[in-house]
């Protein structure tokens, strides 16, 4: 299978991944090598089976609503690239 | 190449230790020379702690004094960089998470603390957790003790070479489609990953939540009962842990296998694999059957080939939504444009290696709009087929035996350029994953000075079988005892 150009953008764009040229054309080759090797799962029969999303039975693990201490909002901002005033500063999210 | 280099065992360390033959002070200089002196030709340590060492070192001793210590008090360890200690630089070998440290410690490091184990330092791996050789480090690659030309396996490529080449006593990986036990088997040292929700992973920097598990790599299997003993049971901090209770792991170690079913799935004697390497493992596995266990040689679990592709679909699916906060925004790599959405673009393309890319793009590929029920869904389909496969099996056996990888360890650059090459070294453990049952890699052997190691597959929560078959392997044979002139 082939991805083209234009699918591979837009699955760069969905992740929130910069690509340059050359990285686009290496990874179209490579990831339609990759899935065209995964459509074999196609052909297998799956009628009447339901999918595992995890290999534990448990279920719904729920704890009391109870306060308590969180982590210091100053170690917290140790990590931050730009903090301002006690938060994480970014660019402007609306014009 | 082998030699007498006798590196003592947590067994051995822990004695010396309590009959103060050594303090823990004396022990923990002697590593971290030794890190020292092995580090220019190995590359499996990030990060060492010498000065938290040493600190945690004189805390083990006065504990080890007041003849409280535990099993681990004193010894020293190396933990795989994605594994958050408090205050020490965490990085996942990314240029994301070069200079984060975070604020609080995993669970499982808070158990060892509590032991007053000594961390020597913070372990080289693949990027996220993501490769089977950890060339995709961004720091460095870490090379083979046993021949520095190749791989020590991935991605808890430096923790293994770090126990083989006696850099710490033991160490803790983690894996989510082998990167505990195809190390383990490359370096010839022990290498366990317990049953999905055994061991907590609160702290562990996620890669594929429903198939992410922490595990020990250890010089032998006593150590590994060991270190299982210590950070194994539920945590309230991690709601996929299981309230399983957890038994004293050392106790089962009989060697006693009188009565054990044992199968062997043809289908992990794959096509193309080393014939060495099937050759060592039959050999063992002969081995087990001549200590009084039945072997039934030729089991079948028919959707093994596909665990591939539900692999590679499932794991990326899930680590393109886990690795979706590194966005520069409250910690880690973060680069500098006019617009938020360019500034997460180039963070992400900039702070990304190539394989973390490349997974990051086919989970949201198979994930998106129009492709989820082709891809991720029947993915997940797939997925229960091989689970069920393998509860079938258990019903029938106490335990699978197979070859931990085709290969023994291939040369560094050989298998870079194909991403599917690499994938492919991975064949015989991804399936272990998806299923979430447990499974070790145990030395089997090695194939013109080459490790080979041999994999025991167990139903869930079935570590002590686990540990007790390779315990009767390791008794009756010295695979485990050779280490690498390095």
């Amino acid at each position: 299978m082939k991805l083209s150009r234009e699918e591979v953008l837009h699955i760069a764009r969905l992740a929130k991944l910069g690509l340059d040229e050359a990285e686009l054309s290496r990874f179209s080759e490579q990831l339609s090598n990759i899935l065209g090797n995964f459509e074999v799962l196609q052909k297998v029969d799956t009628s009447g089976v339901s999918p595992t999303a995890q290999s534990v039975s448990l279920q719904n693990v729920l704890r009391d609503d109870e306060a308590a201490p969180s982590l210091p909002p100053g170690e917290i901002l140790a990590n931050a690239p730009r903090e301002d005033e006690g938060c994480f500063r970014v660019r402007a999210v609306l014009e | 190449m082998t030699t007498n280099n006798k590196w003592l065992t947590i067994n051995e360390a822990h004695r010396l230790l309590e009959s103060r033959q050594i303090s823990s002070v004396e022990l923990t200089r002697v590593y971290l020379e030794r890190i020292e002196q092995i580090e220019p030709k190995v590359h499996a340590v990030v990060s060492v702690t010498g000065e938290l060492a040493l600190e945690q070192a004189q805390k083990a001793d006065k504990r080890i004094t007041g003849g409280e210590a535990d099993s681990l008090t004193g010894i020293p360890v190396l933990i795989k960089d994605n594994m958050c200690t408090k205050g020490i630089r965490t990085t996942c070998s990314s240029k994301m998470l070069e200079n984060f440290v975070p604020p609080y410690n995993a669970t499982v490091v808070e158990r060892l603390n509590d032991c007053d184990a000594v961390i020597v330092g913070k372990a080289n791996m693949d990027e996220f957790a993501m490769g089977s050789s950890t060339e995709n480090s961004a720091m460095f690659p870490t090379c083979n003790p046993w021949d520095l030309s190749r791989v020590p396996g991935g991605s808890s490529g430096g923790s293994a070479s770090a126990v083989a080449a006696g850099e710490a006593v033991y160490a803790l990986g983690s894996d989510t489609g082998g990167s505990i036990r195809q190390p383990a088997g490359f370096c010839s040292v022990v290498g366990l990953k317990p049953t999905y929700g055994r061991v907590s992973r609160y702290g562990l920097v996620a890669f594929a939540s429903s198939l992410d598990q922490i595990g020990p790599l250890t010089q032998d299997v006593t150590d590994c009962a060991l270190v299982l003993n210590a950070i194994a049971g539920d945590d309230s901090r991690d709601s996929t842990s299981v309230p399983h209770p957890v038994p004293d792991y050392t106790r089962c170690l009989s060697g006693d296998l009188k009565g054990l079913r044992l199968g062997v799935p043809r289908e992990y004697f794959v096509e193309g694999m080393q014939a060495e390497v099937a050759t060592a493992v039959r050999s063992a596995i002969g081995e087990l059957e001549g200590l009084g266990a039945s072997v039934d040689w030729d089991v079948t679990l028919p959707s093994t080939p596909y665990a591939l592709a539900v692999y590679y679909i499932i794991a990326p699916s899930e680590a393109s939504a886990n690795l979706a906060r590194y966005d520069g925004v409250k910690y880690g790599f973060s680069y500098e444009a006019d617009s938020m959405w360019e500034a997460m673009q180039k963070t992400r393309q900039y702070g990304f290696g190539a394989e973390v890319k490349r997974r990051i793009m086919l989970g949201t590929y198979a994930l998106s709009a129009g492709y989820y029920d082709a891809w991720y869904l029947k993915a997940q389909k797939v997925r229960t087929l091989i689970r069920q496969e393998f509860d079938k099996a258990f019903e029938k056996y106490d335990a699978l035996l197979t070859p931990t990888s085709p290969t023994v360890p291939f040369k560094i650059g050989e298998k870079m350029d194909d991403p599917l090459q690499m994938y492919l070294s991975d064949v015989c453990t991804l399936p272990i994953n998806i299923a979430g049952v447990p499974a070790l890699s145990i030395p089997a052997g090695f194939a013109d000075g080459l490790p080979i190691g041999m994999q025991i597959i167990g139903k869930p929560f079935s570590e002590e079988t686990l540990l007790n078959i390779a315990y009767a392997f390791e008794q009756a044979t010295d695979w485990q005892k050779k280490k690498p002139l390095i």
